[in-house]
């Protein structure tokens, strides 16, 4: 039933469709005879997956960017574009008896229609059509919203293929050279967001729509809200310091932190301003770095509360703060900037080792803490919407850049390849 | 008078009225309730005022007599000494006895010169977190004020604002650099201009 859930269709993909139909393109619904379900690989490996070369002009380059987004998804093995399927001799739309031999276990196809693709995804070993859909691609080949439609159909396949969503069709947000900046998933598109000011610790809303983050002015730090557009507002005005802001799960409210002389503490405040009201109760120590459970109704943050800097859990109220992870019998604990996984179940933080921070997971279950990073130094982890992936900024090339890690394999890959790039946000899914 | 004779007098001068300001100033107690007094005359706030209004001309005219307009050169030295900046210990906003011995020789020229205005940023080496380090530059901004308000500079003339380790004096990533990065750095608001040299 779950499966069926997941196909259900909603959203931005309901309205896609109703494009396609209208353009008519093939029919939607699955056909008769055609089962739902899940493409494995044998023997537990990761299913082989073949996307068949794309007619038309603009074939070849989105064949290369849904082979990359399934790659870059971790859950399937992409089969290289020179593997030499052949072409059907009898009626079969593919060769079904060559592909198993090689290790094909589904096979994506993408026909051109009017106003979009139709795709659909062959099960190798069932001998027949798994999933088929039309999907509206608009916008010039290679614009921005070309490639995000196109990221869309590798997340349907990922989705088809492994019963989880992929996350391509998704955006970054992170700091470079004191602005905010967008980039897509696969390290297409960077462009700025906000123009020159001493920005940091950007923070997606719910929506995807809008970004909180801070700004250092000369006399105080401020948090603004800007959409995506570039129209930003201003929520807390710079007195004292105002930094890592963060939209609560539900979007309604800004949580950030606020120091004065007394210390910095954790605050509430509407998403569209008014009066801040206090959360942490730290006794002048500093308190930074909230993120919310899904639920909202419990706050990880870095406080210095104990005399060194740690990760901390409490209620959404600032009541019940306990350390989240045992202490080490080092002294010199600097453990900081957690991010808690959109499935509630693991939280991300920062750990210095040997003077350099690391990435380290924590599952909130049985408070295992497992080491994601080792190379050069890591940081600022925030998790992809899968709640596998996450992002952080290393400094593995010399200087700091994005990286995804994949939390399951410690599989990771460049994203970023200019500037001084840190403190990224991962939005939702554009496309769900 | 020959300009040993001055400096004798000017210190005779310093050390009376040094004596006299060491003397408890009698205050009147604040009542907790309105008193008759405080609402038939002109009230405990006029009289505050008039209090405050001669202990200021009073304090004004003991910095006139004592201190002078620098010269370019020693108006350039007075704000060398305002804006040297001081360190701190790793992870730390106590002050070293080297920073306390940078702070008291601020106090006279601030104590001197009461129309200055100054803002104390705080900043902090590459190590920490980028957003842990703000409110540790923050901390640090906040002692350093506190050092100079505890020594008698009201901390109405002292902004204070953090920049983390988003402000490197150097950009390094050695000991060396480290070092100089913990730091808060002072920087002059107002009154800057014709400053005095503080009485020797």
């Amino acid at each position: 039933m779950s499966i069926l859930t997941r196909l259900s269709l909603s959203g931005i993909v309901a309205r896609l469709l109703v494009l396609g139909a209208v353009s008519g393109a093939p029919a939607l619904v699955a056909q008769p005879g055609v089962r739902l379900g899940l493409i494995y690989g044998e023997g537990g490996r990761r299913p082989g997956i073949y996307v068949l070369p794309i007619a038309g002009a603009t074939g070849d380059s989105l064949r290369t960017i849904i082979m990359r987004d399934l790659d870059f998804g971790d859950r399937v093995t992409v089969l290289p574009k020179t593997t030499a399927l052949p072409t059907p001799s009898g009626p079969a739309p593919i060769d079904y008896a060559a592909a198993a031999r090689l290790g094909i276990n589904g096979v994506v196809q993408l026909v051109a229609v009017s106003g979009g693709m139709s795709v659909m995804l062959y099960d190798v070993a069932a001998r027949q059509v798994l999933q088929r859909r039309a999907i509206a691609v608009l916008g010039t080949p290679n614009s921005a919203a070309w490639r995000l439609a196109t990221h869309g159909i590798s997340d349907l396949c990922e989705e088809w293929i492994s019963g989880e969503r992929g996350i391509a069709a998704s955006r970054l947000a992170y700091v470079a050279d004191g602005r905010i900046w967008l980039i897509d998933s696969d390290g297409a598109n960077p462009r700025p967001l906000t123009s020159a000011t001493r920005a940091l610790s950007p923070g997606f809303h719910p929506s995807g729509q809008s970004v909180v983050y801070a700004a250092l002015e000369p006399a105080g730090s401020a948090i603004y809200v800007t959409d995506l557009n570039g129209a930003s507002r201003r929520i807390v005005p710079p007195s004292g310091l105002n930094i890592s802001p963060t939209f609560t799960p539900s979007g309604s409210a800004i949580a950030y932190a606020h120091g004065d002389d007394f210390g910095t503490e954790l605050y509430r405040v509407a998403a569209d301003g008014g009066a801040p009201q206090r959360i942490s109760i730290g006794r002048g120590s500093d308190n930074t770095s909230p993120s919310f459970s899904p639920d909202g109704r419990r706050i990880a943050f870095t406080s210095g509360r104990s005399g060194r800097p740690d990760v901390y859990i409490a209620d959404d109220d600032g009541t019940n703060a306990d350390v989240l992870a045992a202490l080490s019998p080092s002294a010199q604990v600097y453990r900081s900037s957690p991010d808690w996984s959109p499935d509630g179940r693991a939280i991300v933080f920062q750990s210095q080792l040997g003077g350099r921070f690391q990435v380290m997971l924590i599952t909130l279950r049985d408070r295992v803490v497992k080491q994601l990073t080792t190379e050069a130094s890591n940081e600022d982890p925030a998790w992809a919407p899968d709640a596998r992936h996450i992002v952080v900024s290393s400094t593995r090339t010399g200087i700091r850049q994005l990286w995804v890690i994949d939390t399951e394999t410690g599989r990771a890959r460049q994203v970023t390849t200019a500037g001084n790039a840190r403190l990224a946000a991962w939005s939702p899914r554009v496309i769900r | 008078m020959n300009r040993r004779l001055v400096g004798v007098c000017l210190m005779m001068a310093s050390g009376v009225l040094g004596a006299c300001r060491k003397k408890p100033t009698p205050v009147a107690p604040v009542p907790l309730t309105p008193s008759k007094a405080a609402t038939t005359d002109d009230g405990a706030a006029g009289r505050a005022a008039r209090e405050r209004f001669v202990r200021d001309s009073l304090a004004k005219a003991r910095a006139d007599s004592l201190s002078r307009v620098a010269s370019v050169d020693e108006a350039a030295n007075l704000r060398a000494i305002l804006e040297a900046p001081v360190l701190f210990e790793y992870d730390a906003s106590e002050m070293t006895d080297a920073a306390r011995s940078t702070l008291d020789a601020k106090l006279p020229v601030l104590r001197t010169n009461i129309a200055l205005r100054i803002r104390i940023s705080g900043h902090t080496d590459s190590r920490g977190s980028d957003e842990y380090n703000l409110a540790l530059g923050l901390r640090r901004a906040a002692a350093t004020r506190k050092y100079l308000s505890d020594r008698g500079i009201a901390a109405g003339r002292i902004d204070i604002v953090s920049f983390g380790e988003e402000r490197p004096a150097s950009s390094g990533e050695d000991d060396g650099a480290f070092t100089k990065n913990r730091r808060a750095e002072f920087e002059i608001l107002g009154g800057g201009d014709a400053l005095r040299v503080p009485p020797r």
